[in-house]
């Protein structure tokens, strides 16, 4: 089942060893974050239901930490894991997004 | 007078208007990443103009004056706009905080208040003029400033809303606006999400995010307490990820039933109004977001969550069971009907457009271009309890 989920969700993600997802998948994560992200953070991230995902305040946190919240989520408030449909390598370019370090 | 009316008239919706026009079959289409607003009218299903300049919209919505002449937009960055539905223009915006959810027309319609998330409280202006009346802080039982969601118009120009962090349900009654009053519910449950005022006025409910069920509270008998009802409401074990946080606003009654999105299943629920339990689940593609009831009670729709926000569900209420499924675009956020429901309009986000449907033969009738819309607001709303 999951292996259907993701194969049918990420055509293009690749395995979770790669170190840059491509063009193709980097432009979709954006779209995820504004979008998807966005209706419980904001579509500019400074906060909804979902704390402020504001620049300043991913630079105070570890790449560790935000990459496992993304992955796992924080269970108990409506943080969802979304490591059925991302892989670690789309977390950590979300996580490099979120600080501003992508182009 | 007759003349001055006419003219003032014929200056409406471009001065090259030849006709006089009512604004009973208008809407308005939010594009939510452009800050603006499609003017639409659902009699031709057709585009009158566009409104730009309001901000941030993810997650806007819309009430409507009582004439139906004037919208209030409430924008995620704490900016209320007013519209003139017939001018098509802004006429009035304040941003009266840094981050709001959405917000409700009084029964008198004199009244416009706004849910904010920070700081947490409500505000609210006169609708005439956008002055300030009230501004009620948020502080819960807990002494800490709270989110607050599922603000609605309550009879009796009273407020209902939830305090997310606080739990708590508060009744702000603003029969006279110099002496606004607060009745508080506290301990209602963990982190209420989104609430719904039934039709009648009469129930308001709260969707707990941090435990099962939903809380209640009777406004025809507010001294016995909040309730709690549906007590397997989002029971989950294996519950999936929640992508997206489901919506009550479409609750309606179709004879003693009403249906909800389950959170975190592919289910609706059906709930008996009568004894308020749980009588059936329908299985459907994904998980649901809104489950709206067709005007008429008929028919069920209801969009999904990612990743199955490109299909729309047509549920036949007397059986109970799926009858379609159609694919009206990527990213299905959200329908309206018109108001006697023979039509449907849904957007889809990924998409840019917007497709009207003919709820009987369920195909597509039009299309509309937009740019990412997100919510499609009719101004039948305006005589409406709780939207
Ligand atoms: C259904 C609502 C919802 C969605 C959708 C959502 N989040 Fe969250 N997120 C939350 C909430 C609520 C919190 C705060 C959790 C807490 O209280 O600790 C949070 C917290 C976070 C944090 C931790 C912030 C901090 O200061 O510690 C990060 C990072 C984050 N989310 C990233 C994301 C990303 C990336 C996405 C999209 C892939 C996403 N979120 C989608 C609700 C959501």
């Amino acid at each position: 089942m999951k292996r259907l989920l993701l194969s049918t969700l990420l055509p293009l993600a690749f395995p979770a060893w790669a170190s840059e997802p491509s063009a193709q998948r980097q432009q979709q994560l954006s779209a995820l974050l504004d979008q998807d992200c966005g209706s419980c953070h904001g579509m500019t991230r400074k906060g909804g239901l979902g704390s402020p995902l504001t620049m300043e305040a991913m630079r105070e946190l570890g790449d560790e930490a935000l990459v496992a919240t993304i992955l796992d989520g924080r269970p108990g408030t409506p943080m969802p894991p979304w490591k059925l449909m991302l892989s670690e390598a789309d977390a950590r370019w979300l996580v490099r997004r979120l600080k501003g370090e992508t182009p | 007078m007759k003349t001055i009316l006419s003219a003032a008239l014929l200056l409406l919706l471009g001065a090259c208007a030849p006709t006089l026009r009512a604004t009973g079959d208008l809407g308005l289409v939010v594009e939510r990443a452009d800050g603006r607003l499609k003017m639409v009218e659902n009699t031709h299903s057709t585009t009158l103009a566009e409104i730009s300049g309001l901000g941030d919209l993810s997650h806007a919505s819309v009430v409507y004056s009582r004439d139906e002449r004037f919208a209030f937009v409430f924008g995620r960055d704490g900016g209320l706009t007013k519209i003139d539905m017939l001018q098509a223009r802004i006429v009035g915006r304040v941003m009266q905080s840094g981050n709001s959810i959405g917000g409700a027309i009084s029964q008198d319609g004199s009244l416009v208040a706004v849910a904010n998330y920070t700081p947490g409280g409500v505000k609210v202006f006169d609708s005439d003029s956008l002055e300030l009346v009230a501004d009620i802080a948020a502080i819960g039982a807990d002494g800490k400033s709270s989110k607050v969601v599922g603000l609605e118009d309550a009879p009796g120009n009273i407020f209902a809303f939830s305090l997310y962090d606080a739990g708590e349900i508060w009744l702000l009654d603003l029969k006279d606006r110099s002496s606004p009053k607060v009745r508080k519910f506290p301990h209602i449950g963990n982190q209420p999400y989104d609430a719904l005022i039934t039709e009648d006025g009469r129930y308001y409910m709260a969707g707990l995010f941090g435990e099962d069920g939903i809380a209640m509270l009777d406004l025809w008998n507010p001294d016995l307490g909040v309730r709690r009802i549906l007590d397997h409401y989002g029971r989950g074990q294996e519950a999936l990820p929640v992508y997206k946080m489901p919506h009550l606003e479409g609750w309606a009654a179709s004879g003693n039933l009403a249906f909800l999105p389950a959170i975190g299943r592919h289910e609706v629920l059906v709930v008996d109004m009568t004894s308020w339990r749980e009588v059936g689940r329908i299985a459907v593609a994904g998980q649901p977001v809104f489950a709206m009831l067709q005007p008429g009670g008929r028919r069920l729709w209801v969009n999904f969550a990612i990743p199955d926000n490109g299909k729309v569900q047509v549920i036949d209420v007397p059986s109970l069971s799926v009858l379609k499924t159609i694919e009206p675009g990527l990213a299905v956020l959200h329908l309206e009907f018109t108001p006697r429901g023979e039509r449907v309009w849904l957007s889809a986000r990924d998409s840019d457009q917007v497709t009207v449907w003919d709820t009987e033969t369920i195909t597509q009738v039009a299309a509309l271009p937009a740019s990412k819309p997100s919510g499609i607001f009719f101004t039948a709303r305006a005589h409406r309890i709780g939207l």
